[in-house]
């Protein structure tokens, strides 16, 4: 009896402490100002807790002090590295609710626009996540590529990052002239840049060791979390809206819903992550390239933008597949020039959620490339 | 060949001479730095598809100089809850172990700054030394990124050292001599005489060329975990440690961190010149020669390795700490002890 | 599936708990359902195989001036259906169940519909502020909310 004593008071005392460490909101790898508390044991996290709302601008209680096209430029400023995607929604659920039916270049536009900013985005998820990994030289090459995507964008609307350019019932101007050179060559090499990140970054053993079989996300899981966009489709599951529930003229176009299976790991892990993000992009290219084929050059982009816009008494959700996810924006009018309330369905905010689910166990290098994998943006989570 | 030291032999053995002797790889390393930094710069700005510091001086080469005279501007910060005398002395260990290196490497045949005949053994002695102010920065600096930054750091570069040591064993083994002149004098003659191609001798040490240039391949691996550079960087990874175990540092005490690092590098090239790659020999013979000459060949040699490990880092990601010392431990360890086998039959046979 | 047959469905289940169907041209059907319950209903919606709503989409708080509205917008992963659930509580008594145990997204949603409504979800393992910091007072998205005077020293309207 007393042998046994003896090896319970050994084992009582090799309990480690655990270090709590806040992590952020000023950290080179948060993404923005998120701060993540985490618990750790030795390099093991165990436990992660985030502190969101850094960044809370209180978008909601703007929008019922604003009218609906005010609300517009500060849709863009929700995601800010995909605002065309963000606008979109919004617009289609005025149009929608008032029922006006825009233009077939209108459309053409929205559709190109959207596809060559979730390239951007994209880029950018697969640039930061690979900064984070330590490799620092595909960042620099996809951002030299986004800035083409970003002229594109300038010569259009103006702005480079926030646009305020899909309006009710139209656009906020025309294309320029050289819309389709531009777009067209922006694809050539957005294609040649991919085949090099490919063999760089995503098919490097480092990064593979890195990614593979870290933060894996089962589909049931993810479900419960609500999470969407790539993050689910990794997980293996080919839910996207612009396929199951087709908005705008998505359903004339050809393409396909990558989903992650696990190619060099177990499926819904950080590479799956990634690599759908990859592969969406030449989805996006194939979308762009069949829009230009069949692009209406003739007719206005303004002619059917209300004077005034005062939505009858009713409510509506809108949604659409942004880069990171399905974007929402819950409406309700009681009739007046102004919304009674505008929610916001962030696919950052839920995704987010998911995360203390999937860094559990792993060790606090992996924690970094799970949130780099998750692909949030700070405006959008904390609103 | 007793007095291999050109200082001696023009002023005679006194104290000015030391003094000179002394100062003269400082001379050379605040050179190094400069020209290392701005290799670093335009090398990645180079793989990056950036033109790099453009602004100051023609083509941005006095960038260096306006880096350094910004560092030393710095406010240099201790945080108050810090422990201040290990905080302060620590850039300084770092920076002083990486110096005492440079006390046996043989830039010419005749300029060494200090002859010993063991010197592979003093440089392997003082290379670990460097860990202990890295410790030292990370856990006085009471951060706890800081002091995690300082565990890997000590945990890597230990393991490490075992790998690192086998190699330096081998080449003891090979050269029969601990001196790092008669190591480098073995080597002389044409380029296959040095030991990444199995050091001099006949036709039968094609058989051993592999084990020799596996040897090579595992000094450098080692010897990038030795001076943490990516892809084994993790000791200071930004992206989960922020800095690592310079996290708190700034202005000088920062620079000096910065400046051994850069001196470190250049220390485990010279080593990976003088064991491998013959050292100040020429790689033809007896062209361009000589011990001028040497000084040529040596750094050039040097250069080309810390080349290598400004492009290793602009290229690869960085491992993760279990990864790190799998390789150490799974790979390159039984890899060198076969090598170290191989080759010691290969020296037998001779 | 209809929300007009879902509503069918829920009524011959849960009876009384589900009050009505609301339809409107311009606008989204919806379906009103007292607060008591919603943990049942909604499981009973999710674990159904005719309705099998797997996913939460949202969950948003409103302010009807005398009482406060949670909405629930569901979908279903598989038969690809969607469903609006809406839920009424008084404002002095913002109580109704969670349904953290039903869908984990709740999670995150129920704390911002307290953060900016104060409601009140019962059986929340972690019911605080997520958006606003953890002290701050009064429920922002509340249409008689006044904003503070200062926070922690520093003034707040500008």
């Amino acid at each position: 009896m007393s042998e046994k004593k003896y090896i319970d008071i050994e084992f009582s005392q090799l309990d480690s402490e655990r270090m709590r460490l806040f992590m952020g909101p000023q950290h080179p790898s948060t993404h923005g100002v998120l701060q993540l508390e985490v618990e750790l044991d030795g390099e093991i996290v165990t436990d992660l807790i985030p502190h969101i709302g850094y960044l809370h601008r209180c978008f909601e209680k703007h929008a019922e002090n604003m009218t609906y096209p005010q609300i517009i430029p500060y849709i863009d400023r929700l995601d800010y590295i995909s605002s065309m995607n963000n606008e979109l929604p919004y617009v289609m659920g005025l149009e929608k609710m008032l029922d006006i039916q825009v233009s077939e270049k209108v459309e053409y536009i929205r559709v190109i626009f959207s596809e060559l900013n979730r390239i951007a985005n994209h880029q950018i998820a697969i640039a930061t996540f690979g900064l984070d990994s330590g490799a620092f030289t595909p960042f620099l090459y996809y951002f030299r590529d986004r800035e083409m995507i970003l002229t594109i964008f300038e010569k259009a609307s103006g702005g480079r990052l926030l646009y305020n350019y899909f309006w009710v019932g139209g656009l906020a101007a025309d294309v320029h002239p050289t819309f389709k050179e531009d777009i067209t060559e922006a694809i050539r090499i957005i294609r040649d840049t991919n085949a090099e990140i490919l063999n760089l970054l995503l098919k490097n053993k480092i990064f593979i060791d890195r990614t593979a079989n870290v933060g894996i996300l089962p589909a049931d899981i993810a479900i419960s979390y609500g999470v969407t966009g790539p993050i689910l489709r990794a997980s293996g599951i080919p839910l996207d809206l612009r396929k199951a529930e087709p908005y705008s003229i998505y359903e004339r176009f050809d393409f396909d819903i990558p989903v992650g299976n696990g190619e060099v790991g177990t499926v819904g892990d950080c590479w799956d992550r990634n690599i759908v993000r990859f592969r969406e992009m030449e989805e996006s290219c194939k979308i762009i390239e069949q829009a230009l084929k069949t692009f209406p050059s003739q007719g206005d982009v303004r002619e059917n933008v209300p004077k005034r816009i005062r939505l009858p008494k009713g409510e509506i959700y809108c949604k659409a597949e942004n880069p990171k996810g399905e974007l929402g924006f819950y409406i309700i009018s009681d009739g007046k020039d102004k919304p009674e309330r505008v929610k916001v369905r962030a696919p950052s905010f839920v995704n987010l959620s998911a995360l203390p689910e999937m860094s559990r166990g792993y060790m606090f290098a992996d924690l970094v490339m799970i949130l780099g994998s998750v692909d949030i943006v700070l405006g959008e989570v904390d609103r | 060949m007793e007095e291999a030291n050109f200082v001696f032999n023009m002023i005679g053995e006194n104290w000015i001479a030391f003094a000179i002797i002394s100062l003269l790889p400082m001379i050379f390393l605040l050179a190094y730095a400069l020209i290392a930094i701005l290799g670093e710069l335009k090398i990645s700005a180079f793989i990056q598809e950036r033109l790099g510091p453009m602004r100051t001086g023609p083509w941005g080469i006095i960038q260096p100089v306006a880096e350094v005279v910004k560092l030393l501007q710095k406010e240099d910060i201790t945080p108050d809850s810090a422990n201040k005398p290990l905080f302060n002395l620590a850039p300084f260990i770092m920076f002083a172990a990486s110096y005492a290196g440079f006390a046996v490497i043989p830039f010419s045949s005749y300029f060494v700054p200090s002859g010993i005949n063991l010197g592979l053994f003093f440089l392997l002695a003082v290379g670990s030394l460097g860990i202990i102010g890295l410790l030292m920065g990370g856990w006085a600096s009471n951060n706890k990124y800081s002091l995690l930054g300082g565990l890997r750091a000590v945990a890597q570069i230990v393991s490490y050292e075992i790998p690192a040591a086998m190699v330096i064993l081998t080449i003891a083994v090979m050269a029969g001599s601990l001196d790092l002149q008669e190591i480098i004098r073995q080597q002389s003659g044409w380029f296959w005489n040095w030991f990444v191609f199995g050091g001099s001798g006949g036709w039968i040490k094609i058989i051993f060329l592999p084990f020799s240039f596996i040897m090579c391949i595992i000094y450098i691996i080692a010897s990038l975990a030795e001076t943490n550079r990516t892809p084994f960087d993790i000791p200071e990874g930004e992206s989960e440690l922020v800095a690592g175990y310079h996290t708190e540092y700034s202005g000088m005490k920062f620079a000096m961190f910065f400046f051994a690092e850069y001196a470190n590098m250049f220390i485990v090239s010279a080593i990976i010149t003088i064991i491998f790659f013959g050292g100040w020999n020429s790689p033809f013979g007896d062209f361009m020669g000589g011990p001028i000459w040497g000084v040529f060949w040596f750094v050039s040699k040097a250069f080309v390795f810390v080349f290598l490990q400004i492009w290793l880092r602009w290229t690869l990601p960085r491992l993760r700490v279990d990864q790190l010392m799998y390789v150490s431990w799974k790979v390159l360890l039984p890899f060198s002890f076969v090598c170290f086998l191989a080759l010691s039959l290969l020296v037998m046979l001779k | 599936m209809k929300p007009n047959e879902i509503f069918k469905e829920l009524k011959v289940h849960f009876g009384e708990e589900i009050t009505e169907l609301v339809e409107n041209p311009s606008s989204d059907t919806y379906i009103s359902v007292k607060p008591e319950k919603i943990d049942e209903i909604c499981r009973f919606l999710r674990d159904n195989d005719a309705f099998k709503f797997d996913f939460l989409t949202l969950l948003s708080g409103l302010d009807l001036k005398e009482k406060l509205g949670i909405v629930y917008h569901l979908y279903s992963m598989e038969l690809k259906h969607r469903l609006v659930l809406k839920t009424e509580v008084p404002k002095d008594s913002p109580n109704l169940p969670s349904l953290v145990r039903v869908w984990r997204t709740a999670d995150w949603h129920e704390r911002e519909a307290f953060d900016m409504f104060g409601i009140n979800f019962q059986g929340h393992h972690n019911l605080i502020r997520i958006l606003c910091p953890y002290d701050w007072e009064g429920y922002p998205l509340r249409k008689d909310y006044k904003e503070p005077e200062e926070y922690h020293g520093n003034r707040v309207p500008y």
